[in-house]
């Protein structure tokens, strides 16, 4: 089957198998190798992306349901050389260690600052349970997309 | 965790599904928010030659008060059901239920409608819906009919809808003046199903007397449990803490749970006896706020 | 500690923010799965559904049939090449692909190669196997009672199923402490099998170039160049000489000791390679990965405590049973099969100790330290904690009390214990005291007070715990042979910029930062200009990799040690260039200036420059060097960390209201990073203390063996964790430090146990082992006639 995606903004084609998750039509055929897969039963987030601006988790959606729709990955969160807030926050509050995981908690928060632009911490970790880290214990996850919500609030784009 | 082969059809109608359904029995399955249908088929635990894809359907994702009823169409999003302003208003049983329903990304593609017709005695939304009295609307080639959710779940992974028929919408009567409802669920983390959950939802009358009441068991039998002893221990009855602890206590006879890794038959009937209390009671407290 | 040098520079005690951080937060790391070679392959593994089995037949034809599926590799095609059975790093020996049986469920029997993973699951899924099941052994102790199957048949003189006996400590002594003893407490505990579970599982892509002979390996991997080597010796007789491997480790997504062993999928994937001359990529998926490869703990412990009236302690004395699967393939020090398990008389002086410990085979996967324990210190940790709470309830002590009255005093350092280490320094006093004034104990004690008399549960449990760490001296430290130093190199530019290579391998830790930060601190060149690189055998000297929070003791030190080399020599250069005498030379982070005179100075940027342009005649031109770093000692970090929980009557849940963990890792290099590994380490706590837990039933069937039933935490199970610290230098370090990375992983179990059983003692309990489940809970408090 032929499949036309968005991704990241721009129009890609590929030639897939019905049964092709969509993670390995980003990863091994776009070559979009910054969502990672963690787990098989759904349950790490490693592989989440913005299919139509809502995080799913790509592992468990086959590619042909993309077929037509827009995707944003990691690599589209960087815009003309400047990277957003939230990759800034993840820098400078050290909410990374191994960085397997952080992928698909930057499209998370990403998705959920949208929504909720003054989140509580409670909030915050409610968003990302479905996103499991092994490495930072979720404190510094959590203060990096506290510092990205303060910068998207004050007009950082 | 890679897929067996499959066809796959992308129907532009609900008759075009149903006719897809048709022609390929049980060799197709229904795709709708594949949160539970694409990781069986990753272990291959599940191989359909033929999937049908009704996420393109357009028409099929209203959540509304209509006609008498609340109208959930079968491509509503648990993230839908826990985001809207109308649920958490007038069906805090079903907020509550969405809400604990895997995590929050999976809940973006999951359906409510799909919850109930996989009908695995772990899903939540049943117990809520046999407590709320639900009605489930199916269609097939030859039509449409409503079925009961009481009659809904006849064993593990089955439902009452025939092979051929889509589960299009759920229909919860609308809220009367003096109920209340709260799903409790206890899980061992997020994401996962529940060691036992309980659904309530109960209307009283102007003198305080427990009208109506229904009450929902999740993952304590081989189906979603209706706690028919419980209700009728209630129903015309003060709902006093005895009330409660009597009902609460029949609950637990009422459930038929399986030891597994979340704990001991003793240990999950008691956990239906104290979530059934605590249910109870958070219930009455919202049926106390005018809801 | 002061800070030496300014921000600009970044040396130690700046939170410098992390080099590789860069490429993460764009999604442009490369991990092993990311590698993709032109006419790559997909290797895919069948494995066991049983636990013990003959292998009657392997139909491999309706695989081959498929199109994509060019070879399916049983143990028979690997014996052609004596590739089947391998040492382990143990030196006892595992199973490739097996010939004759399986001995645990989920293990490799046969691989499939393909040209794409989809084909390659196609082609699993049609492999057919025909086994006869054989008696399973899963409980140890049944496997060492006489008569019980003998499982290692392989092994022609062996009669049973007893591993190794390991003891050490003075026997008579303790038993005659103990015998002598006003009071003596004994407990049970079982520490059960939990598997560290990376957010990456384990994989490599093995790469032969026909042409050049030359075999590449990108490997999820801790240690690259100790994987060389054992290729080397195991391969060598099918060609493959050390000077044709190279192993690369890129960038690894977690590791916590789950990626130093050599599985069979490794090995599998290089012969593939190597008979094909294509590129084999081997990438496990998940519940592969929880159910064959490296697990850690499963410890039958039955412990003791000898002591006075007074709650003074005066013995220890342990017997333990150590689960090891079906062949020892735990990678620690060869002398130490129960690794630093005699770091167990923890914090407190003890006069007299004895501990033994016996290795059992049993039918489930191989492993035993594969989850952030520094050799099975958490192990120790647990023990030891446990019994110290044991006994100050027992006596009806405050356990903080009991705690201070034994703590090892400061001036006692270096403390040699009655188990044979010596610590190197501590401060257990002022660690505990710390955690207490910031959690606010005796208010704490007080509102427990209160709330049993209202017969609410809540429960205050302590942990205070000394880490063994940075192995280790070659007196006493290899692992097959090598002994366990580690490595520098650095060389500097002509600009002044420069390059630095260890023998170590981060998985997330922020080496590229820290050992820059090393160097910055000794070298005052600024940490933008120096580049770190680790895990590519062809380059970087060898060294035994990085696990058991060895990477700052041993590399660090290295790294620490070749940059006083490199300064020695700049200090040559500099007095030449200012025409002055070395002595007349004084240093500060980046410059030499004229003592008296300090308008005249040369910045280690200039000296680099002159080393390539203007060195002294007779001296080598260049500034380099190397240190291979062999410590005196191990490092002893330690902390003192305390834990409030309210536990919820009616459904046993344990909800953790507050958690202070105060660590000591001595000198610190970048404090951003030391904290955020202890956030890290105490989730690893939390995890198996309450969640995880990998069993079998009896017929040797895993039970969690996913993520529906193996339970990581998530955020919302994960509490706000407050760290704190103080300083307590080791003496012998050349920068002070400590390691700390497994730290919080090896103190938190305990004091999340103690906390529980503190919030039941009055009820009659006095153990619930780990992971405290609801069910366990709710149990306890039954047998107790509580309710709600």
């Amino acid at each position: 089957m032929r499949v036309q995606v968005t991704i990241n903004g721009e129009k890609r084609e590929a030639d897939v198998e019905p049964r092709l998750l969509l993670v390995h039509l980003i990863r091994d055929m776009l070559r979009l190798t910054g969502t990672h897969i963690g787990c098989d039963t759904t349950h790490c987030g490693a592989c989440t992306v913005l299919l139509d601006g809502r995080p799913v988790k790509s592992c468990t959606v086959f590619a042909v349901q993309a077929d037509g729709r827009e995707l944003l990955t990691v690599e589209g969160l960087e815009q003309n050389g400047k990277l957003h807030p939230l990759q800034e926050g993840f820098m400078q509050e050290h909410g990374l260690q191994c960085g397997y995981c952080t992928p698909g908690m930057l499209m998370t928060s990403y998705a959920f600052l949208k929504e909720t632009p003054n989140p509580t911490e409670g909030d915050i970790r409610w968003a990302i349970s479905g996103n499991l880290c092994r490495c930072t214990g979720y404190v510094n996850i959590v203060k990096s997309i506290q510092y990205a919500a303060a910068k998207l609030r004050q007009g950082g784009v | 965790m890679i897929p067996a082969s499959f066809e796959y059809h992308r129907p532009a109608s609900i008759s075009e599904a149903a006719t897809l359904l048709t022609r390929h029995g049980e060799d197709a399955k229904i795709l709708s928010g594949g949160q539970s249908l694409i990781p069986l088929m990753k272990l291959r635990l599940a191989a359909p030659p033929h999937i049908v894809d009704i996420n393109r359907i357009p028409g099929l994702a209203y959540l509304e008060e209509r006609n008498g009823a609340l109208r959930i169409g079968a491509l509503v999003r648990e993230t839908d059901l826990e985001k809207s302003d109308l649920v958490r208003a007038r069906y805090p049983i079903l907020h509550d239920t969405s809400r604990v329903i895997g995590d929050p990304v999976v809940r973006n593609l999951a359906t409510v409608c799909g919850n109930l017709a996989h009908a695995d005695p772990a899903n939540d939304h049943p117990a809520t819906m046999l407590a709320l009295g639900a009605q489930i609307v199916a269609v097939g080639s030859r039509g449409e009919r409503i079925i009961p959710v009481d009659e809904f779940f006849t064993g593990p992974f089955t439902t009452a809808l025939a092979p051929r028929e889509i589960l299009t919408e759920i229909r919860v009567p609308l809220p009367s003046l003096r109920s209340g409802g709260a799903y409790l669920k206890l899980e061992r983390k997020v994401g996962d199903f529940a060691t036992a959950g309980v659904a309530v939802q109960l209307t009283l009358a102007p003198d305080g007397i427990c009208q109506r009441v229904g009450i929902g068991l999740t993952n304590v039998g081989l189906t979603p449990i209706k706690a028919g002893r419980a209700e009728a221990a209630l129903r015309g009855a003060r709902p006093d803490e005895a009330a409660i602890e009597r009902a609460a206590r029949l609950a637990a006879e009422e459930s038929e749970p399986a030891e597994d890794l979340r704990g001991s038959e003793e240990y999950k009937r008691d956990l239906v006896r104290v979530l059934t209390a605590r249910a109870l009671r958070r219930a009455l407290e919202r049926a106390g706020k005018g809801g | 500690m002061a800070l030496r040098t300014p921000a600009e520079i970044g040396g130690m005690g700046h939170s410098v923010k992390r080099k590789e951080d860069p490429r993460f937060i764009r999604g442009k790391g490369t991990y092993v799965d990311d590698v993709q070679l032109p006419g790559m392959l997909y290797l895919d593994i069948v494995r066991s559904p049983y636990a013990h089995a003959t292998i009657k037949k392997i139909d491999t034809s309706k695989a081959l049939a498929i199109p994509g599926v060019l070879a399916v590799i049983t143990g028979r095609d690997l014996e052609k090449y004596n590739l089947h059975w391998m040492p382990t790093l143990m030196s006892d020996t595992q199973m490739v692909l097996p010939v004759d049986k399986v001995m645990y469920q989920a293990q490799e029997v046969a691989a499939v190669l393909a040209t794409d993973r989809y084909v390659a699951a196609d082609g699993v899924a049609a492999v057919e196997v025909e086994y006869e099941p054989l008696p399973v052994l899963v409980d140890p102790k049944k496997a060492l009672e006489p008569g019980a199957p003998v499982l290692r048949t392989d092994k022609k003189d062996k009669k049973d199923n007893h591993i190794w006996h390991w003891e050490w400590g003075d026997r008579a002594a303790t038993d005659r402490a103990f015998q002598d003893a006003d009071v003596t407490v004994k407990q049970d505990i079982y520490i059960p099998r939990i598997h560290v579970a990376s957010i990456e599982t384990c994989g490599c892509v093995a790469d032969f170039d026909r042409v050049q002979g030359k075999l590449t390996v990108w490997m999820t991997t801790q240690a690259p160049h100790a994987i060389r080597t054992v290729f080397a010796l195991v391969a060598g007789h099918v060609g493959l000489a050390e000077h044709k491997i190279r192993i690369i480790s890129p960038d690894i997504g977690g590791g916590f000791g789950g990626k130093v062993p050599v599985y069979p999928g490794y090995v599998i994937a290089v012969a593939a390679s190597v008979l094909t001359g294509k590129p084999v990529k081997w990438m496990e998926d998940r519940m592969e990965n929880l159910q064959a490869d490296s697990f850690a703990r499963d410890y039958h412990i039955t412990a003791e405590l000898a002591g006075k009236k007074d709650g003074t302690l005066t013995a220890l004395r342990i017997k333990t049973i150590a689960d090891h699967g079906y062949t020892d393939a735990a990678a620690n020090p060869s002398k130490f099969p129960a690794g630093l398990f005699h770091i167990c008389t923890g914090s407190y002086d003890f006069k007299a100790a004895h501990v033994d410990v016996d290795g059992v085979y049993t039918n489930k996967p191989p492993g035993g330290i594969a989850y952030r324990c520094s050799f099975r210190v958490t192990e120790a940790v647990m023990t030891i904690e446990r019994m110290a709470d044991t006994m100050a309830h027992h006596l009806g002590i405050d356990p903080a009390e009991f705690r201070m009255r034994n703590f090892i005093r400061p001036e006692q350092f270096p403390y040699k214990s009655a188990l044979g280490w010596e610590y190197d320094s501590g401060n257990y006093v002022g660690a505990l005291q710390k955690a207490m004034e910031k959690i606010g104990y005796a208010d704490l004690r007080r509102e427990q007070a209160e709330k049993r008399k209202r017969g609410e549960l809540m429960g205050i449990g302590i942990s205070s715990f000394t880490e063994i760490v940075g192995a280790g001296p070659s007196k006493h430290f290899d692992i097959l042979g090598l002994k366990m130093f580690d490595s520098a190199e650095i060389r500097i530019h002509p600009t002044g910029k420069a390059i630095a290579r260890f023998g170590t391998k981060s998985q997330g830790q922020g080496h590229e930062t820290t050992y820059a930060q090393i160097l910055a601190e000794e070298l005052g060149i600024p940490v933008a200009d120096i580049q770190v690189e680790e895990g590519d055998t062809d380059t970087a000297p060898y060294g035994l990799g990085t696990y058991a929070s060895r990477s700052t003791p041993v590399a660090g030190a290295a790294a620490a040690v070749a940059s006083r080399k490199i300064l020695a020599k700049a200090r040559k250069i500099a007095a030449y260039l200012l025409e002055v005498a070395e002595e007349d030379l004084v240093w500060e982070p980046g410059k030499f200036s004229v003592r008296g005179a300090p308008q005249r100075s040369k910045t280690i940027q200039e000296v680099a420059f002159a080393a390539y342009t203007n060195h002294p005649q007779g001296m080598e031109a260049g500034l380099e060097a190397v240190s291979y770093y062999d410590p005196p000692n191990l490092t002893y970090p330690f902390g003192s960390y305390i834990c409030v929980v309210d536990i919820d009557k009616g459904t046993g849940e344990v909800k953790i209201r507050r958690f202070v963990a105060v660590d000591d890792c001595g000198n610190i290099i970048n404090p951003m990073i030391v904290e955020g590994q202890i956030h890290g380490g105490l989730t690893m706590g939390l995890a198996p203390a309450l969640f995880e837990e990998i069993s079998y039933d009896e017929n040797g069937n895993i039970r969690g063996g996913s993520f529906m039933d193996y339970l990581l935490p998530t955020a919302m199970e994960t509490p706000s964790w407050e760290t704190d610290k103080t300083t307590t230098p080791s003496p012998h370090h050349p920068l002070g430090a400590k390691g700390v990375g497994e730290s919080a992983t090896v103190g938190a179990p305990a004091a999340i146990a103690n906390a529980v059983v503190d919030a039941l003692w009055h009820l009659g309990v006095r153990n619930i082992d780990i992971p405290i489940t609801p069910h366990k809970v709710w149990k306890a408090l039954r047998d107790a006639n509580v309710t709600e």
